[in-house]
């Protein structure tokens, strides 16, 4: 659907919320970047030719307990394969304790159209199950493959119903290491038998989306989804660059919506003073960071600039890259009190989310370890927060788990009977985010 | 309106474009420089050509003026406190016109009559508080300052000569590049510039040094001008990231062809949104107005009331369309007009104007009431002086100009003085350490009528040194008491007298 009143390249826009007001002595600062992306998604091309996606299968032995599993992912990957622009390189990989291929094999990409969609589907009758998983071969087979492909835009399908057994966690995280930047990839869990932590951190290294998919019947329609998502994203490896001044120090630096994604350790540096934080692909959208710089003091009636926010894409090596759209974060220091105790409504507001999501995660931690008054006080906390912001989906979830006596105080009672797709499902999104309301 | 800084580098002599902040050949730091290592309290410098009228563009070493070393922000409070008018620390970083004043061509107004008889009455014949006049100023019956008269005719520039050069003050061992070195520093011509604060690094597009982030200075941290018969200045101060005052001067003819001088200083209100810009639309506006009604011949008290309503429009015009959506910008404003031997005040808020004659033996008054909580309470007669302005709640203004003022009543009052003097017209960032007419008399140079620009910044560098907690606006408007034979003709329109003086109090809303 080429929209025509929009150029066909993207443009971003950075927006900074924030309190610029420090008290004499204020060092920390706080700001709200909120990116946004327009122009990209909705001008789809002719041909997807700037596009390579692999979808990774998971065909261990445990998929056919039960059955619709295998069958789920059958008809979830055809549905992904039929979301495929035309022109998209596609590969289609079987991933027990090694990885095969299933489509088009031989190492090689095939080019999306009519023919090459029927073949792949007709492929995947031939998947069936049996054998461990070790996931790090399946994203490392992709990876291969991905390399042969000149696209900009590089992304990975990832399935999985089980846990990682066959490989030690060291070579997993080695190789999301050695793919994070090479290309981006969304995961997901089917059925309750994997493990949270394994799938939203193979999301989050390699800068995708994770999410559960208890019923196997409903996977076709998350694929496709997922696939009309990942055929929106026009500009690859965009980084959130920072610039501080001499002596600052970038405390932390988080993705905080749509979901909240610390990136203070993915730093690379950018010349002088700078460091770029990924942010993998962007189509049409829209993303909030909180930034917290901690400056040198300075006296009451200065003004400093704390960090210069902008987004750039990588250039040729040593090249200058200019930036697609940057924003300022100031420090003023005043020693007027009602300026510099005020609080943005952003900041607090991600502040709140990032603590809910930290709340979630803590409480169901809790409540694994037998920890009763602690997963109460955690998961209390979570209701409240996610009463007092707005968040519904996660308020839904929560209450799943608990039983919520009052929802301001954040009075909770656990459930004694939890279904564990209720628990991974709270899990998994517990990072989701809502925006600040209009008020 | 033409703002001006240097016509020239201070460290080689350079001429200078309008919103340079460091000399493109030295590199010298214009806004802020450093304290002067060298105990010698002046510098070998360049003479600078004063500005005499707006369009003034930099021109040759043509003046006689002196620039003194810059003096450090940082003097301490009483440092220089302890020599009334002698703070010869003007605006920081700008050198003080020292000694030699600026020849003004065609200055007349300036020159004080040296003819009038001094009148050792009141300033005018009116009252312009109408039926309660409030006269906080008057010290003690007297009509002399207390101590005596420190300005005698001979030391008169004197006290300015010694500029307070501590060198204890200054903390900060680098100075600007020597003069004999001129391109030692900073590099030069590719439009870099070197941060002001850290010294290393070059100041980016943005004006944020990229390095150490400090923001440089802003053309309008300070401003100065100057006219054949008045000067402004207007600093940021030392506590505020920002100038929110402004000012507007000008001159004019009468349709007699007589010349009419205006100034206009406003303040922004800091608890409102865009102060700085509420205060530029209402020196502005207000200006324009005089400038179209004066040279009509309007009567100049209406030509002030109608110039305070322009001003409250423009300020208005600057709100946000959706009410409530935000604090609607705001400033107050005050203004002098020196016509055909009258003296018209027209004001909004707790911006002042004070007349200080230049018979210093004379009473200096203050000629604004202003629109505040404390002077509603001492009209009201609910609290003494000094027990209002101590309060909390003192400077919490009653009157502004700006779409939330739905009540807006502007001020104005006429005099005809019979003894030549000056009207200091300023915001409260210079009057919060010169409250009463006397202390403005005090330290108001003793030539401010002959070096307006010069008394303006010396009025300056007081509340600077004070501790410049607020942003300090001041214009000095010299008036020269008309002799007899010229005033023939205007003492026709005599019912000049106490022409609107209002001073009732706002209801507060």
């Amino acid at each position: 659907m080429a929209n025509f009143a929009k150029p066909s390249a993207p443009r971003f826009s950075v927006e900074v919320y924030q309190n610029e007001f420090l008290p004499a002595g204020g060092r920390d600062v706080h700001a709200i970047v909120t990116v946004t992306s327009t122009g990209g998604a909705t001008a789809t091309r002719a041909l997807g030719r700037d596009a390579a996606v692999v979808i990774m299968v998971d065909c261990s032995g445990s998929m056919e307990y039960p059955p619709d599993k295998m069958r789920g992912a059958r008809e979830a990957t055809a549905a992904a394969i039929d979301t495929l622009r035309d022109g998209t390189a596609f590969a289609v990989i079987a991933g027990t304790h090694v990885a095969k291929e299933v489509y088009p094999g031989r190492g090689g990409l095939a080019t999306a159209g009519p023919d090459t969609r029927a073949q792949a589907k007709e492929a995947l009758r031939g998947l069936g199950a049996g054998g461990g998983t070790a996931i790090g071969t399946w994203l490392r087979l992709a990876d291969g493959l991905l390399r042969q492909s000149t696209a900009t835009i590089r992304h990975g399908v990832l399935l999985t119903d089980g846990r990682n057994e066959h490989e030690e966690p060291a070579v997993l995280r080695a190789t999301l290491d050695s793919c994070a930047g090479r290309f981006t990839c969304d995961a997901r869990g089917v059925g309750t038998d994997w493990e949270v932590k394994e799938v939203t951190g193979i999301a989050s290294a390699l800068l995708g989306s994770a999410d559960i998919v208890a019923d196997p019947a409903h996977l076709a329609e998350d694929f496709t989804r997922m696939m009309e998502n990942a055929m929106g994203k026009e500009v690859a490896d965009v980084a959130l660059r920072l610039w501080t001044p001499v002596g600052a120090e970038v405390r932390y630096v988080k993705q905080v919506s749509p979901s909240v994604q610390d990136l203070t350790d993915r730093r690379t540096a950018a010349g002088p003073r700078a460091g770029d934080y990924p942010t993998g692909s962007w189509g049409d959208e829209s993303r909030e960071y909180h930034v917290c710089v901690r400056v040198p003091g300075a006296s009451v009636g200065q003004e400093m600039l704390a960090a210069r926010a902008s987004l750039v894409l990588p250039g040729p090596p040593g090249g200058p890259q200019p930036p697609l759209a940057q924003g300022l974060v100031r420090a003023v220091w005043t020693d007027d009190l009602a300026a510099s105790t005020a609080i943005s409504p952003q900041v607090a507001h991600y502040t709140g989310q990032a603590e809910l999501a930290q709340a979630i995660q803590q409480g169901l931690e809790a409540r694994k370890m037998g920890d009763v008054d602690g997963a109460t006080a955690k998961l209390g906390r979570a209701v409240q927060l996610a009463s007092v912001s707005g968040n519904a989906d996660t308020a839904r979830l929560l209450a799943k788990v608990v039983d919520v006596v009052d929802a301001v105080a954040g009075t909770v009672r656990l459930k004694a009977k939890v279904a564990d797709a209720d628990e991974m499902t709270l899990e998994t999104r517990s990072t989701q985010t809502v925006r600040v309301k209009k008020t | 309106m033409s703002m001006h800084r240097l016509s020239g580098c201070p460290g080689c002599a350079e001429p200078l474009e309008e919103g340079d902040r460091f000399c493109g050949v030295c590199g010298y730091a214009l806004s802020s420089p450093p304290p002067d290592p060298d105990p010698t309290p002046t510098l070998p410098v360049t003479p600078v050509t004063p500005v005499t009228g707006p369009g003034y563009a930099a021109a040759g070493p043509a003046g006689a003026a002196l620039v003194s070393a810059p003096a450090a922000r940082g003097v301490p409070a009483g440092d220089t406190a302890a020599h009334p008018g002698g703070a010869g620390v003007p605006a920081p970083g700008w050198g003080s016109t020292e000694e030699h004043a600026p020849t003004l061509a065609g200055d007349v107004s300036a020159q004080p009559g040296g003819d009038g008889p001094w009148g050792s009455a009141g300033p005018g014949q009116e009252t312009p508080y109408g039926s309660e006049p409030v006269r906080h100023d008057l010290p003690g019956g007297t009509g002399t300052p207390p101590g005596g008269t420190p300005w005698g005719p001979p030391a008169a520039g004197e006290p300015y000569a010694a500029a307070p050069q501590d060198p204890a003050a200054a903390g900060e061992p680098q100075g600007p590049a020597a003069p004999g070195d001129p391109y030692a520093a900073a590099p030069q011509g590719d439009g870099g510039k070197t941060c002001v604060a850290c010294r290393a690094g070059h100041v980016d597009t943005d004006g944020y040094c990229e390095h150490c982030g400090h923001a440089q200075p802003r053309e309008r941290d300070h401003l100065e001008e100057e006219l054949c018969s008045v000067a402004a200045v207007s600093d940021r101060g030392l506590r505020h990231h920002r100038n929110e005052d402004s000012f507007a001067v000008a001159a004019t003819a009468l349709p007699d062809g007589s010349a009419a001088t205006v100034a206009i200083v406003c303040d922004g209100v800091s608890s409102a949104s865009r102060p700085d810009e509420a205060s530029a639309a209402a020196a502005g506006a207000a200006n324009e107005a005089l400038l179209d009604a004066l040279p009509r011949g309007a009567h100049p008290s209406e030509a002030m009331h109608g110039a305070i309503l322009a001003a409250a429009a423009a300020v208005s015009a600057l709100a946000p369309q959706t009410p409530g959506a935000q604090n609607a910008p705001a400033c107050t404003l005050v203004g002098a007009v020196v016509s055909g031997g009258v003296l018209t005040i027209g004001w909004v808020g707790d911006s002042r104007a004070y007349w200080v004659p230049d018979d210093r033996a004379a009473l200096p008054r203050r000629l604004t009431e202003d629109d505040s909580w404390a002077a509603q309470m001492v009209a009201a007669g609910l609290m003494g002086e000094a027990e209002a302005y101590a309060d909390v709640r003192a400077h919490a203004i009653t009157g502004w100009l700006g779409a939330d003022a739905y009540d807006l009543d502007p001020h104005t009052a006429s005099f005809r003085p019979d003894h030549p003097g000056v009207v200091v017209v300023c915001t409260d960032g210079l009057w919060n350490y010169a409250e009463s007419a006397t202390d403005m008399a005090q330290i108001l140079p003793a030539d401010a009528a002959a070096r307006p620009l010069h008394s303006a910044q010396v009025l300056v560098g007081h509340a600077l040194d004070g501790g410049g907690h607020d942003n300090i606006t001041v214009a000095v408007v010299p008036f020269a008491a008309e002799p007899e034979a010229v005033r023939e003709p205007a003492a026709e329109a005599e019912p000049e007298a106490p022409v609107r003086a209002e001073t009732e109090p706002r209801a507060e809303a």
